[in-house]
């Protein structure tokens, strides 16, 4: 245990340097996502055919593809079609890409989920579809989409370690570096997994604690 | 100010209105009654373009009803609703639900709107409750501020769509006397209902619908009194007496 403390201090400023980079790529991609995924689902219900099946032909598609098959492709492929990003982009944007359309929709069903007697309301007041969505819609879809949203933006922090095999510096490509010069894998992927830890259970505590704010004071 | 010409609608196969023909003026409080599935609130849902109907026109002080059209939020803007279910905002107040409708429809002055909404529920009598959030009110206050979020539009008509059907039987009461004082006021009503003793009351005309047909028309006091249709009657006896 001891020997454990006096590695893990050592190892740490490195692995900061890292994490650092996993909130960055997160935040930005959570970000990304959940104005595509808004995108998605607004398009999906909008009742527009010609938008409609567009959107659930590219949530499908993208949803059946792995991950790492998707990080692959952007960072890859992309550039051959003349769309060069760097592995920080690629990362960001193929993250926000597949979890948009987990969150798309999510945000639909939250949308669909909004009673009918509220949108005739709306209606007969004359409002238009834009202002019903604005003002009437969308905040109470928030109340129902809150729990899964929350429970996504965790699960996008944890992908997120993927893009260390695009060659992105993160919290897991810092500890695959530095085991692979120490050999003390055990202390090292310890510790990442506990940094990992350090970010995902104050993100449930504090989504928990909205959700709960929420419920009470609508 | 509100025509029907030969409307016609149905849902799929089912024929809910065929051909109806009606005239209802300026200032006039008119009942339509009759059993579930005549039609009746399906009429009064075309009115505003919740529904489209299929042939026929319903026309608005001479404006063609379409829901498919973009003038049909300028004639929403012109004619409230009031729901059987009240269907407030679960997330504003009793004032802000109000309040809504002026503010973002009409585009009015936040100050001058808040004023006017405060004004309206004093009218319907809920002066105290305007920081309420609708689950906290009882149903027939909820119902009272929908009337008051009716008024705010400041609408040339107002539908009412079985006002009364959800609410407790002690409830009904406080919500009809809140449209009676519309009707004093020749506010334009158009209202669905099974409160025959309301209808009595306070309409100038009564629709009995049946099969989506207009069965027998007239003043309240003919039609509800003196029915000339079997019908009618028949519906009457089994509405005024149950058991």
């Amino acid at each position: 245990m001891a020997t454990f403390f006096s590695h893990a201090t050592e190892y740490l400023p490195f692995l900061l340097g890292g994490l650092w980079l996993t909130i960055l790529v997160t935040v930005f991609a959570l970000a990304l996502a959940t104005v595509l995924g808004l995108l998605w689902s607004l398009l999906r219900t909008s009742g527009v055919r010609v938008l409609e099946m567009p959107t659930r032909v590219l949530v499908e598609f993208v949803r059946g593809i792995p991950l790492l098959v998707i990080l692959f492709y952007i960072y890859f492929v992309a550039p051959e079609a003349g769309i060069d990003l760097t592995a920080f982009e690629a990362g960001v944007f193929g993250l926000a890409l597949a979890h948009s359309c987990y969150l798309g929709e999510t945000f639909r069903a939250g949308i669909e989920a909004v009673d009918t007697g509220q949108l005739e309301a709306a209606k007969s007041i004359g409002m238009g579809r834009f202002m019903m969505m604005r003002r009437v819609v969308l905040p109470q879809a928030f109340k129902i989409i809150l729990p899964p949203y929350t429970n996504d933006a965790v699960l996008l922090l944890k992908d997120s370690s993927l893009v260390s095999v695009i060659s992105v510096a993160d919290l897991t490509m810092h500890g695959k570096m530095l085991a692979s010069t120490t050999f003390d894998n055990m202390t090292i992927f310890t510790l990442v997994a506990l940094l990992y830890l350090c970010l995902t259970i104050p993100m449930n505590v504090l989504m928990r604690k909205v959700e709960r704010a929420f419920a009470e004071g609508r | 100010m509100i025509t029907f010409e030969n409307v016609h609608k149905a849902f799929g196969s089912l024929e809910v209105l065929k051909g109806i023909d009606a005239e209802i003026g300026k200032g006039q409080v008119v009942c339509l009654i009759g059993p579930s599935g005549s039609g009746k609130s399906t009429l009064l849902r075309c009115i505003n373009g919740l529904e489209q109907y299929q042939r026929g026109r319903i026309c608005f002080e001479g404006t063609v009803v379409d829901a498919a059209s973009r003038r049909i939020h300028a004639i929403r803007a012109q004619v409230s609703m009031v729901f059987q279910r009240f269907n407030l905002f679960p997330n504003r107040t009793a004032l802000e639900n109000v309040m809504e409708g002026p503010i973002y429809v009409l585009k009015e002055n936040r100050k001058d709107v808040r004023e006017r909404a405060m004004v309206l529920l004093k009218r319907v009598g809920l002066a105290d409750k305007m920081n309420i959030y609708p689950a906290s009110l009882s149903g027939g206050q909820q119902q009272r501020v929908a009337i008051a979020r009716a008024l705010a539009m400041r609408p040339r008509a107002i539908l009412f769509d079985e006002p009364t059907s959800a609410l407790d039987p002690e409830m009904v009461g406080e919500v009809l006397q809140a449209m009676r004082t519309l009707a004093e006021d020749h506010m334009t009503m158009l209202v669905v209902t099974h409160e025959i003793q309301f209808a009595r009351e306070v309409a100038d005309s009564v629709l009995f619908l049946d099969g989506g047909c207009i069965v027998e028309r007239g003043t309240a006091g003919d039609v509800l009194n003196h029915p000339k249709h079997d019908r009618t009657r028949d519906f009457l006896r089994r509405v005024m007496h149950p058991v």
